[in-house]
């Protein structure tokens, strides 16, 4: 179906993922090509969250493999992960509160040595979230949502990825908050890096994806082009509330 | 008037030494939620091993300075420890990383009794006359108030390694990599952090500094003792709770409040007793801290919640 000829950046083939037994995610298969954007549809607790804990390696599988720009990256720790160029923004945004704002983005370039260049990194960051700049040394968690997730973000672009998993980085945000916060992510994907958004608020996500995928209660199901998933009956009858 | 500035004297000597134990229990809290009761062998363990040091050099180089068979015995007992921190962590606490929280608390005060007995097959169960190489000849500041050499340098040692230890967590890279990981390991390792390594790390810090506060122990009485980690490692750790668990700055106070509390305690009890108590029994004070802390104030002078981590 697709007609890329370039291999994956990223491939999951057959995952499972389980919790004690139980199995969340019951052997997905899926791609994404370097300079994508892809969603991740679906109801609460359809294991899109589950999924993008086991690309970023802080959950192990119980089956399939994930192959990532080439390697198997199945069993390597989180931490090596993000030094090959995995980059999560997690659910909840997970802002290390007791921090202050600086030091959460620095935290993100954690695995850099380049002082200058890391610097310059921060002043970006900074233009592209003015809001984020007048409260550098205040401690994290004294934030409003919308800036911690902003600080977030920022802070995962720190460590520059090649792919940016975002888990609901709308989620409990206003409208106007949420504008902003795409606003951001379309600049990151502007520049070339990898995005796998996880949303459910699935209009938003399919206007902005290229591409998208379903996922119902372990699997995926329906997969296609934004455009194609937004025209879908079944698809905005189950998640675009018509 | 001199009683209580000797007490005051004494209490800051004796109280450096608590927070330089009390950093250890604190800083592992702070990071795993963990007590680890076997912190106060490591005092034991730093201590039998300088003197074992010392008794080597004074064999082999009966004429070399002082001062530098001190130093090289704390250059030994340091890394000794520090191995000795890793290893506990390594081989008994990783692996119970993620059982119930009673698991590791058995655990450590279990690893405690090995090595106490460990130190016993070693060393024996003697006390050991620990060679005081820094004069304890005692000066007089101001009249009726003594001080020795050993407990000025004990003083400004203890300021010295408390201050360094502010600058590498509150300043440095891997100091920032510590609170992200004790504030969650998960989003830490998102950031690229080695946080099986960063808590191995806080171990052999904390091993260090036990390493010399248990030199600054054997110099100070001039005796060592297979089981004299014991006690000040259940003052440190009292220490520790005093100033607010997990928060580093609260340890060193609480260990300064409770040594200057002790001494005092102990110039006093008799006069407060009527005679009843001896300052043989200043060990009551800690202890009596202890619960006055957990029960009006668990989370210490400095802490934050402690609740559900106790």
């Amino acid at each position: 179906m697709h007609t890329n000829p370039a291999s994956p950046l990223l491939q999951l083939d057959g995952v499972k993922i389980a919790y004690g037994g139980i199995q969340a995610v019951k052997g997905i298969s899926l791609e994404l090509y370097k300079g994508e954007m892809v969603c991740l549809i679906g109801a609460n607790g359809a294991g899109k969250t589950t999924t993008l804990n086991a690309i970023s390696g802080t959950l192990g599988l119980a089956g399939g493999s994930i192959m990532y720009d080439g390697d198997d990256i199945g069993t390597l720790p989180t931490h090596k992960r993000l030094r090959k160029g995995i980059a999560l923004v997690p659910e909840g945004r997970g802002i290390f509160t007791r921090l202050t704002v600086e030091e959460n983005l620095r935290m993100g370039a954690y695995i850099r040595n380049d002082a200058a260049a890391i610097d310059a990194d921060l002043e970006r960051v900074y233009t592209m979230l003015p809001r984020v700049k007048e409260r550098l040394a205040q401690v994290a968690g004294t934030l409003s949502g919308g800036e911690q997730q902003m600080v977030a973000i920022g802070r995962a672009l720190l460590s520059r990825p090649k792919l940016l998993l975002l888990d609901e980085p709308s989620m409990g945000l206003a409208p106007l908050v949420v504008e902003k916060i795409f606003e951001v992510v379309q600049t990151v994907k502007n520049e070339g890096v990898t995005i796998l958004l996880v949303e459910q608020n699935a209009n938003l996500a399919l206007e902005f994806a290229q591409r998208g995928y379903v996922m119902e209660s372990g699997q995926l199901t329906i997969t296609g082009s934004g455009r194609e998933l937004l025209a879908d009956p079944k698809v905005r009858a189950a998640y675009l509330g018509e | 008037m001199e009683t209580l500035l000797q007490q005051i004297v004494n209490g800051l000597v004796v109280g450096s030494v608590y927070a330089l134990v009390a950093l250890g229990y604190t800083m592992v809290y702070g990071i795993l939620g963990l007590i680890n009761f076997a912190h106060g062998e490591v005092v034991m363990v730093g201590a039998l091993t300088a003197l074992q040091t010392l008794l080597f050099l004074m064999g082999v180089a009966p004429d070399m300075a002082p001062l530098l068979k001190l130093a090289i015995a704390v250059l030994v007992a340091v890394p000794v420890c520090m191995i000795l921190g890793f290893l506990m962590e390594r081989l008994a606490y990783r692996r119970l990383r993620g059982a119930p929280r009673l698991a590791p608390l058995i655990t450590a005060i279990g690893m405690s009794f090995l090595l106490q007995t460990l130190a016993m097959i070693i060393w024996g169960r003697n006390y050991h006359t620990f060679p005081q190489l820094i004069s304890t000849d005692p000066l007089q500041p101001i009249d009726g108030v003594f001080i020795t050499p050993v407990q000025i340098a004990i003083v400004i040692i203890s300021a010295l390694m408390m201050a360094g230890l502010i600058l590498l967590v509150t300043k440095t890279r891997l100091g920032r990599a510590m609170r992200a990981t004790a504030e969650n390991h998960r989003v830490a390792s998102l950031m690229g952090v080695d946080t099986n390594a960063i808590i191995a790390l806080t171990f052999v810090i904390g091993a260090g500094l036990a390493a010399v506060a248990g030199v600054m122990f054997a110099s100070n009485y001039g005796i060592a003792h297979y089981a004299m980690g014991f006690m000040p490692g259940l003052k440190a750790f009292t220490a520790a709770v005093l100033g607010g668990i997990g928060n580093l700055g609260g340890a060193m106070l609480g260990g300064i409040v409770l040594g200057l509390v002790e001494a005092v305690g102990a110039g006093y009890i008799e006069t407060m007793t009527f005679g009843f108590l001896n300052s043989s029994y200043q060990d009551i004070f800690a202890f009596v801290i202890l619960g006055i802390v957990l029960i009006f104030r668990p989370t210490g002078l400095l802490g934050e919640r402690v609740s559900d981590r106790a």
